[in-house]
């Protein structure tokens, strides 16, 4: 009997937290211009103290004005999908629900090229469109993987994989009618990347990122018991109603968050939750922060490997996680059929 | 002056009532009623059902199929509300209580859960500890406690580090009790719980649900349709058919070899000797 302690779930994070580190500080040494993990821990240090002038520019212009908002971009994606994957996981009681499976990262992404055209210079109107896109796919997937007034497993799968090829097909047409705009490339809504920049400022996205993960977080003791049947979390005492209004709404805006700023990158949402279930257990008081932060660690990594596999070309990030995280799903699929 | 007397008459109420155990759970002139659509006739009426139990006591809720065991106790668990009619555990009724309050109080046992994931014999009745903390908190010495004296109490310490899905049928079914047990409820209901059971799988439950009313601070009532064994270890009957409350009572007073025949559509035959329960034999042709 090892009972969770909030310290437990600190020290866990801080040790997550530091392996985050030292894959950001391995992504920032990477690139064209040649700077070593020493300056680079240097120009972090300060520039996390606010000693700009003790950092020479070209080290401030390589760290802070390139690569530390890509990183940042894909600490930010990483967090928000693996969240959303362990919360839909929860909320439809299926082990390999994931944002991009589902095609709710697909209906984020339709709803993303839709405000594009609708309203290309409002702020924001992308990230709210994409959060309607997803929680939009996300109930239809729900009403469609029914049967017989049961939540199918299969079914819910087939459901969310139907939604995924038709909301790809739709981008596909709308990307190839209007090919004459500005609607970055079609690669990008489909695979997903970090190579552009978005045009809201970080602070913000990181703000509604923090907003959804705390509500998801508050809900992860009711989780623990949803996840043992809805019928008995209830006789628990569980509000399973508002809880899973809660889940579903902070899921579908993680989803969207991450989409209208990289595209529909897959796997992460399936594949986080899961290694760290294996590491540390089932208990989502512990799940969460550590698929937010483990999350954040996978894309980091696979970013970095996207950019140097095949250098000077960069592949989409969501190919890496697609590569790695597709023979995973096999796995997982083929354990619970047994 | 005032105040000081009222609490004193207050305290000496008090007093009386830990000494002698109350009415745990009072159902009155309740009745449910469902139809397949708003507007159509009701297909099935339960009720209506009156009976109440005291601390110590085991209740078991008596009828062949289809005859409402199952309806009462979604009442008595507060999933369903009446039509008419009330039902209080505790002195409070049930459907005015917030969902926290009422797993405080009433425990439901149902058949085995299907799990998402694995989880270890002790989390899974740490979750019976739920209702007791408050959000996010995580659990205390004392919550860990509970769980292992509602281990022992069901007899399964042994289990305490292994995983759910690697247990018998029999051994879980332990286990699910040991997390309604980790509630700490007035009221422990269980739905049919010698279904998947062999007679010696079953005598050993009924006794330790008769040993948890005996001993424990809960009225325990169970759903049966086992006539000798409710006969054998219950203190109260309540007899349903086809959703009317025939009878409530004591097994002596409830078994009456002609009202079975007719209730279980069965030959059956009540014997009862002075001071000992009654029992029912199957009648062969002869």
């Amino acid at each position: 009997m090892r009972p969770l302690t909030s310290r437990r779930v600190l020290g866990i994070c801080l040790l997550l937290l530091a392996v985050l580190f030292v894959a950001v500080v391995i992504s920032l040494r990477m690139g064209a211009y040649p700077i070593s993990v020493r300056d680079i821990v240097m120009t972090l240090f300060n520039g996390a103290l606010g000693r700009r002038e003790r950092i020479p520019s070209e080290f401030w212009l390589v760290v802070f004005g390139l690569r530390l908002p890509r990183i940042a971009l894909g600490i930010l994606v990483g967090a928000a999908l693996s969240t959303a994957g362990a919360g839909f996981q929860a909320l439809l009681r299926n082990p390999l629900a994931d944002p991009y499976v589902l095609g709710v990262s697909s209906g984020a992404a339709l709803g993303a090229i839709l405000s594009l055209i609708a309203l290309p210079f409002t702020p924001g109107a992308i990230q709210a469109a994409a959060f309607a896109g997803a929680a939009a796919t996300i109930a239809a997937v729900y009403f469609l993987g029914r049967r017989g007034g049961q939540l199918d497993s299969a079914t819910l799968l087939l459901a969310g994989i139907v939604a995924a090829t038709f909301l790809s097909a739709v981008i596909i047409f709308l990307m190839t009618s209007l090919s004459g705009r500005d609607l970055r490339g079609m690669a990008f809504w489909l695979m997903g990347d970090l190579s552009s920049s978005p045009a809201v400022n970080l602070r913000w996205l990181y703000l509604v990122l923090i907003i959804a993960l705390g509500s998801i977080y508050t809900t992860s003791a009711d989780l623990n018991l949803i996840l043992t049947g809805e019928q008995e979390a209830r006789h628990l005492g569980v509000n399973v109603n508002r809880v899973k209004l809660v889940v579903y709404v902070a899921a579908s805006v993680l989803t969207g968050l991450a989409v209208s700023v990289s595209g529909a990158i897959g796997y992460v949402g399936l594949l986080v939750p899961h290694v760290m279930r294996m590491l540390f257990g089932t208990d989502y008081r512990l799940l969460i922060p550590t698929s937010a932060i483990g999350g954040a660690i996978i894309i980091v990594v696979a970013d970095l490997l996207a950019r140097t596999i095949v250098a000077p070309t960069e592949l989409p990030v969501g190919a890496m996680t697609a590569i790695a995280g597709a023979p995973v799903f096999i796995y997982l699929m083929r354990r619970r059929v047994r | 002056m005032n105040a000081s007397k009222e609490d004193r008459a207050l305290a000496s109420q008090a007093i009386s009532l830990r000494g002698a155990p109350q009415a745990c759970l009072k159902v009155e002139q309740t009745s449910y009623a469902y139809a397949a659509t708003d507007r159509s006739a009701p297909e099935f009426t339960l009720g209506p059902v009156s009976f109440e139990a005291k601390e110590h006591e085991l209740v078991a809720i008596l009828g062949p199929n289809a005859s409402g065991k199952s309806t009462l106790l979604k009442l008595l668990a507060g999933l369903e509300k009446p039509l008419a009619g009330r039902i209080e555990v505790d002195g409070a009724e049930i459907s005015t209580l917030d969902l926290r309050t009422r797993a405080k109080r009433i425990a439901l046992v149902q058949q085995e859960s299907e799990l998402l994931f694995p989880v270890r014999v002790w989390e899974y009745v740490l979750q019976g500890r739920y209702p007791h903390g408050r959000r996010l908190r995580f659990e205390s010495d004392g919550d860990f406690l509970t769980v292992g004296n509602a281990l022992s109490q069901v007899g399964a310490e042994a289990l305490r580090d292994r995983w759910m899905e690697h247990i018998s049928g029999g051994e879980k079914q332990r286990v699910i009790l040991a997390r309604a047990l980790a509630q700490q409820p007035s009221l422990l209901l269980l739905d049919e719980p010698t279904q998947h059971l062999d007679i010696g799988g079953k005598v050993e439950l009924l006794r330790r649900l008769r040993r948890l009313a005996d001993e424990g601070r809960h009225t325990v009532l169970i759903v049966t349709h086992e006539l000798d064994l409710a006969a054998e270890f219950s203190d109260r009957i309540v007899l349903l058919h086809k959703g009317k409350c025939l009878r409530v009572g004591k097994p002596a007073e409830v078994y009456e070899s002609d009202l079975l025949e007719e209730v279980f559509e069965a030959p059956l035959q009540v014997e009862i000797r002075s001071g000992e329960r009654p029992r029912v034999i199957l009648r062969g042709n002869g």
